[in-house]
């Protein structure tokens, strides 16, 4: 198992896009929203948290299409499906190289953009946990849809419909987090609901996922 | 331990390919597919190794023996011949690489990405995935596609050395590899028009 996440990070840094990609992306949404919401820095402070979370979904959402595609082609998932390792655990494997190459990296530069955004003082910390907690789901369901829609050519459009509504309670919750935070506000409850969500993901979401994946594979 | 084939029936798309198949293939043995194209051989091959269900019929002695190498080799263009090798060897909980690399003559391409090899050499790599599974059955589709002769020939004595080890081979392919090995042609178990008539429509569903 560690061999695959081994070559997974392996293949996201040699190939350059994995880590590039997502990033880019967030960092184009959140320099040009400021932009084309005008100089209200009293505005943008409050869209500030709901702009970062929306940045950090669709900046995960551009990634996915390669998630299992590749390995597809290159007929590396018929090979991992008649290996001794359980398809749930090479998906959850998976999952989590993306999380480590998109997700992480999104964590990380998520308190540089608040700056952008006028993002007021308390809500730093409450970003950072929000994103945290929430990011890993998004990979998590991001992988059951690419291992539902593996097969297809030009699956991405497909794709995006069938997650999107799936990631909406951890924008939901994750946003909220952030934004009460930012007001200076009690963020327990949407924290624990954050946190469920992606306990309950993590838990379930593999099984789904290999499932959906060795229909694909017949 | 045989691998024991009884009456099984493949379907590809939910349409019966092949029906009535019974065959054994004990250690130390290999059996040759032959048949047109489209006949049905890699559809029976990625039943055999657990890839889709069979129609009906059974499988004996396949679980967790199988490895299989198809038309696509698995390979990562941004990855060494020996990183590519070593994956998989730690996927099946192999450690040594060497003997894999020797039996193909790979040495001198070790450190290659798999990127830029030639189309014989990535096949060459693939086939040598086979021998850091250490499974004994298996299950190659077409392997020999676009080796020149020498390397059949590497082929060849890689399968041989495995029968010799008892490990046994499936090997759909239309060449002749001087192996001694029972011929199965899949041509007379296809499915008609009419033994189709009654299956399933799932791929209507």
């Amino acid at each position: 198992m560690t061999a695959l996440l081994y070559r997974d990070l392996m293949l996201a840094l040699r190939a350059g896009g994995g880590f590039g990609l997502g990033l880019a992306f967030f960092l184009i949404v959140t320099v040009l929203v400021p932009f084309g919401v005008g100089p209200q820095s009293e505005l943008l402070a409050r869209i500030a948290p709901g702009i970062l979370w929306l940045g950090a979904l669709l900046a995960c959402l551009l990634s996915l299409d390669r998630l299992l595609a590749l390995d597809w082609e290159d007929g590396t998932l018929d090979l991992l499906a008649t290996s001794p390792l359980p398809l749930e655990a090479a998906l959850s494997i998976k999952a989590l190289a993306h999380w480590i190459t998109t997700g992480l990296p999104l964590v990380v530069a998520a308190p540089l953009f608040g700056v952008l955004l006028n993002l007021p003082g308390p809500g730093y910390l409450w970003l950072v946990v929000s994103l945290a907690l929430g990011t890993p789901a998004l990979s998590v369901i991001g992988t059951f849809g690419a291992a539902l829609t593996v097969g297809i050519k030009r699956g991405g459009l497909l794709m995006s419909l069938l997650v999107l509504p799936l990631y909406v309670p951890t924008l939901i919750f994750g946003a909220e987090v952030a934004r009460r935070g930012a007001a200076g506000l009690e963020t327990t409850t949407p924290l624990l609901m954050l946190a469920g969500i992606t306990a309950g993901v993590i838990a379930v979401m593999p099984f789904a996922s290999a499932a959906a994946l060795r229909i694909n594979l017949r | 331990m045989t691998l024991v084939i009884r009456d099984l029936c493949v379907a590809r798309g939910g349409l019966p390919v092949l029906m009535g198949l019974n065959f054994q293939v004990a250690p130390g043995r290999a059996l040759v597919l032959r048949g047109p194209n489209g006949s049905g051989k890699t559809t029976l091959l990625r039943t055999l190794a657990g890839l889709q269900p069979p129609l009906s019929g059974e499988i004996g002695g396949a679980e967790d023996r199988i490895a299989y190498a198809a038309h696509s080799d698995g390979l990562k263009a941004m990855l060494s011949v020996a990183e590519n090798l070593r994956f998989w060897a730690s996927v099946f909980g192999q450690r040594d690489i060497g003997p894999a690399l020797r039996s193909y003559a790979l040495e001198d391409l070790h450190d290659r990405l798999a990127g830029t090899l030639s189309a014989g050499q990535k096949r060459r790599l693939g086939l040598a995935r086979m021998l850091v599974t250490a499974r004994p059955v298996w299950v190659l589709d077409e392997p020999t596609v676009s080796l020149d002769a020498d390397a059949v020939l590497l082929f060849a004595r890689a399968v041989r050395t495995h029968l010799e080890a008892g490990g046994s081979a499936i090997i759909a392919t239309h060449i002749d590899l001087g192996l001694e090995a029972e011929v199965l042609d899949v041509t007379p178990f296809r499915a008609t028009a009419e033994t189709r008539a009654g299956a399933s429509d799932e791929a209507f569903l």
